[in-house]
């Protein structure tokens, strides 16, 4: 789990993570095209990301896809939020959603 | 064959065997997959079929490809919510290996991947489904095989 909280630390990890859960299974060169971070960088981040299972990958043809894995983060949150307060959260961020957007 | 639309990756302190018998005998998925099981028999062109506790069908298909204790691929498709029903059939891949290390453990421990795709384009609602399900069964598999107990016992 300290591998899950270290990785998840780094702003631009966070980011390649929020770019593969808008567009699932995303190569290094499509990963690298709209980032401001060289191919270099985005690699060993990704690298870290595998590390912690964070980012799954699997191999198709001569290409290597990345997928966000939230297996590990799901894992989080079965571990400190009981199955009875699931439901009072997610009102809760309904709630957050709804105001900070301004939508009902 | 199309782009997978997801891939599940769980680390699971267990042997690959264990981790194939928990994957195909209908009294272990019962206990992991929130009363629900599987009727197969496991073999290349048999029908595979998830069932709910009161017995009605929720997904059908067929095994596309079984080679215990490291790969088995079932076709299938949703069949008791017609707009799911009507976006067709799905692959769903799973692959079980050995990995030198396990990264919460330091240890050894089985590397379970799950694969699943569209055959047709499209498929957002089913896709939604499965990828809100799938999750929450893996930690039940993950936590049955390591402690003997599921976290979940119904569907949350």
């Amino acid at each position: 789990m300290d591998l899950v909280f270290r990785a998840l630390a780094d702003g631009s990890r966070r980011e390649l993570l929020d770019r593969l859960r808008a567009e699932n299974g995303q190569t290094l060169g499509e990963l690298c095209q709209r980032l401001d971070m060289t191919r270099q960088a985005v690699s060993k981040h990704l690298a870290i990301l595998e590390e912690a299972n964070l980012v799954a990958t699997i191999k198709r043809g001569r290409e290597k896809l990345h997928y966000l894995n939230p297996v590990p983060i799901h894992e989080i949150g079965e571990r400190w939020i009981g199955k009875f307060e699931r439901s009072r959260l997610q009102a809760l961020s309904d709630m957050k959603k709804a105001l900070e957007t301004g939508e009902s | 064959m199309a782009k997978p639309r997801f891939v599940y990756v769980t680390y699971i302190r267990t042997t690959p065997e264990k981790l194939w018998a928990a994957l195909t005998d209908p009294q272990t998925i019962r206990k992991y997959w929130f009363g629900m099981t599987a009727d197969c028999d496991w073999k290349v062109g048999s029908a595979w079929r998830l069932k709910f506790e009161d017995g009605r069908v929720a997904d059908s298909g067929e095994i596309l490809e079984s080679d215990p204790p490291r790969r088995l691929v079932i076709r299938w498709r949703n069949e008791f919510k017609p707009e799911l029903k009507a976006e067709g059939y799905s692959r769903c891949t799973m692959e079980i290996e050995m990995a030198d290390y396990y990264p919460d453990f330091g240890g050894k421990a089985v590397k379970l991947t799950i694969h699943h795709e569209i055959e047709d384009e499209g498929g957002a609602k089913f896709i939604e489904a499965v990828s809100g399900g799938w999750p929450k069964v893996l930690s039940n598999l993950k936590s049955l095989l390591e402690s003997g107990n599921v976290a979940f016992e119904t569907k949350v």
